[in-house]
């Protein structure tokens, strides 16, 4: 099987502080892992070792076979990233951003066109080309970002809690576009705090304090837990290792 | 390095700057406003000082002595008045800066000595040395003129003795305020946008959060600095062009040394104020905080580069701050070039420190930025 993320003892400490401890994981190709955890579980800090913005402290790893210290360059190049946060330029036009990015990822103008032209498809963002993107919706917003994210056709796309603040229905389409391009081979890693969507996942694993505390499909997790759902599941965790108390 | 990638940073960076109003009043009304302030507003020259006079003796010689003051140009002896009180409330109101007393006897000034009363108004210095010196010498000069008539008139004149001193003013004869004020405008007004329009472009990413994407493309922070460093470069040195071309064809200031070195130095100082705008920028959170900064930073420059001041009379201390300001250099090679039309190897000390403060202080902020990207 070819993984597009394996990890193996990855560590990152800050200080005294452990971030992320001797994580190791294998995910599978083209399917969607849904990353789980409270806030300050380590998730950011992974995704920023995978991303290659920060190098671990110890321990090593692969994305898309690229080595995550040594190639970080090619795996920038060949990842989509989408923040939580949205960090588009608020100050330009829909297409003005997209043309930033087309150049920024060194698509040329043949492809540049093509994969524009694609993604406003994609996102159906046509007739909002010239709108200034501050004056767009928020749902708007996060289909432009998530169409910048896939403009350089990336085989992995990084998505960190991409739902936050977006209404329901706007949820659902994303993640019909999501499940569509996984069909069609993309990766997906997905950081969120609606257990429905990381019901959805085929992937789902737990992090807490720095530790991997679990990793596997869901039906799979909530068979082993007995439990009925998700929720149940991280609530479960939560309360095993050291309670509320230490969220 | 990508060509491309960079032209895509600057391309998307003047696509902001024509977006955000501030940087475009910043960059095209602010080097302008400066200008015709400066050029304006600000004459340290003083004549046509009004003048009130309390004239009792009322004959041809104190209406002779009255029309010298005027003739000198320095005076305004606009307000007759008819006794002391008159004349203490004129210069109480502001009205006049200066009071001539003559007394009742005047007219005898040309058998014994006749003392007459010049008051000026010492609350704003500039005026009152003028009032003072040139009110002193329209006396003497008239006193003397008598002197020379009477002794003639008895066939006998002043021996030709002494010292007679001749006077030459290099560089600017007509001791024309403009013309020193003006040439030290021009790096003022690059320094300022400059420093502004860089501190603001660096945290402007930052605030927004439009870091969080950059940062994850494959971009890298020598290509981000150096497209988003070009546009206000340019920008900063448009500025310049424009502030000189209306200085040499608005003002009538011209360029007495060599324009070609004028504009490669003022590409050298360039460097200078970005490092400064970069430096800001590492220090600021938001633009607030870096307009703030940067508010800091100009406020010193204005006042010790010797701008409006002059350094030489500065306490030490207050000069040893001076001396690490890269405006007083610029400011130096400026007048230097402008004014006195001087060549490049008596500037050669001002040219280097200057140099070497652009490239120290270009050094310090590339690290600090490249140290807060990664």
């Amino acid at each position: 099987m070819e993984y597009v993320i394996e990890l193996k003892d990855l560590t990152k400490r800050f200080g005294n502080i452990t971030a992320v401890d001797k994580l190791s994981i294998k995910v599978p190709s083209g399917k969607i892992f849904a990353l789980l955890g409270p806030n300050g579980s380590g998730k950011s800090t992974t995704i920023r070792m995978i991303c290659g913005i920060i190098k671990p402290t110890s321990g090593h790893g692969t994305v898309l076979g690229f080595d995550i210290v040594k190639e970080s360059e090619k795996i920038k190049k060949s990842i989509g990233y989408m923040s939580q946060k949205f960090s588009l330029y608020e100050d330009l036009t829909v297409k003005e951003n997209m043309d930033f990015y087309s150049s920024i990822y060194g698509l040329d103008k043949k492809e540049k066109v093509k994969r524009e032209k694609i993604i406003i498809d994609m996102m159906e963002l046509h007739n909002r080309e010239n709108q200034i993107v501050g004056t767009l919706s928020g749902g708007w917003k996060q289909r432009l970002a998530l169409g910048c994210a896939l403009l350089h056709n990336p085989k992995f796309i990084i998505l960190d809690e991409p739902t936050s603040g977006v209404d329901p229905v706007s949820r659902r389409l994303f993640w019909n576009t999501i499940k569509k391009l996984t069909s069609e081979g993309l990766s997906v890693l997905v950081t969120t705090h609606y257990m429905e969507e990381a019901q959805e996942s085929d992937f789902v694993a737990f992090m807490f304090n720095g530790h991997l505390l679990t990793f596997g499909t869901p039906s799979e997790i909530i068979r082993e837990n007995n439990s009925n759902n998700l929720e149940d599941v991280f609530i479960k965790y939560v309360n095993e290792h050291g309670g509320m108390d230490k969220l | 390095m990508s060509i491309s990638r960079l032209f895509a940073i600057i391309k998307k960076e003047f696509i902001q700057i024509k977006r955000d109003k501030p940087s475009l009043v910043i960059s095209i009304v602010m080097p302008l406003a400066m200008l015709f302030l400066f050029g304006y507003a600000v004459s340290t020259e003083v004549d046509h000082i009004p003048m009130a006079v309390f004239d009792q003796s009322k004959t041809q010689e104190s209406r002779d002595f009255i029309n010298a003051y005027r003739n000198s140009l320095y005076f305004n002896p606009d307000y007759y008045v008819d006794n002391i009180d008159e004349l203490n409330n004129l210069i109480d109101t502001g009205k006049v800066k200066a009071g001539l007393i003559i007394p009742p006897d005047f007219s005898q000034y040309k058998n014994k000595m006749t003392n007459v009363l010049l008051k000026i108004d010492g609350s704003d210095p500039t005026t009152a040395r003028t009032a003072l010196s040139s009110g002193i010498m329209v006396a003497q000069y008239f006193s003397n003129k008598n002197t020379e008539k009477e002794l003639a008139k008895k066939g006998m004149h002043i021996p030709n003795i002494g010292i007679d001193l001749s006077t030459k003013v290099e560089y600017n004869p007509d001791l024309n305020t403009l013309t020193f004020t003006i040439p030290g405008l021009l790096g003022l007004v690059m320094q300022n946008i400059t420093i502004i329009l860089t501190a603001f472009a660096l945290v402007r990413e930052k605030e927004k959060g439009t870091m969080e994407q950059l940062i994850v493309t494959p971009i890298k922070s020598v290509e981000l600095m150096i497209g988003k460093l070009i546009p206000y470069i340019l920008i900063g040195y448009t500025d310049f062009l424009m502030v000189l071309a209306l200085s040499i064809y608005w003002f009538r200031v011209p360029v007495n040394g060599s324009i070609s070195l004028l504009l490669l130095l003022g590409f050298d100082f360039i460097i200078c104020a970005l490092a400064i705008g970069m430096l800001i920028s590492t220090a600021a959170k938001t633009q607030t905080q870096a307009m703030q900064g940067a508010f800091m930073v100009l406020l010193p420059t204005i006042i010790l580069s010797g701008f409006i001041f002059p350094r030489e009379q500065m306490p030490s201390v207050i000069r040893a701050i001076s001396d690490v300001i890269p405006l007083t250099y610029f400011l130096d090679i400026l007048r230097g070039i402008i004014i006195k039309g001087i060549s490049a190897n008596i500037l050669l000390n001002q040219i280097i420190i200057m140099t070497s403060m652009g490239f120290a202080l270009l050094l310090i902020a590339v690290l600090r930025f490249r140290k807060r990207l990664d």
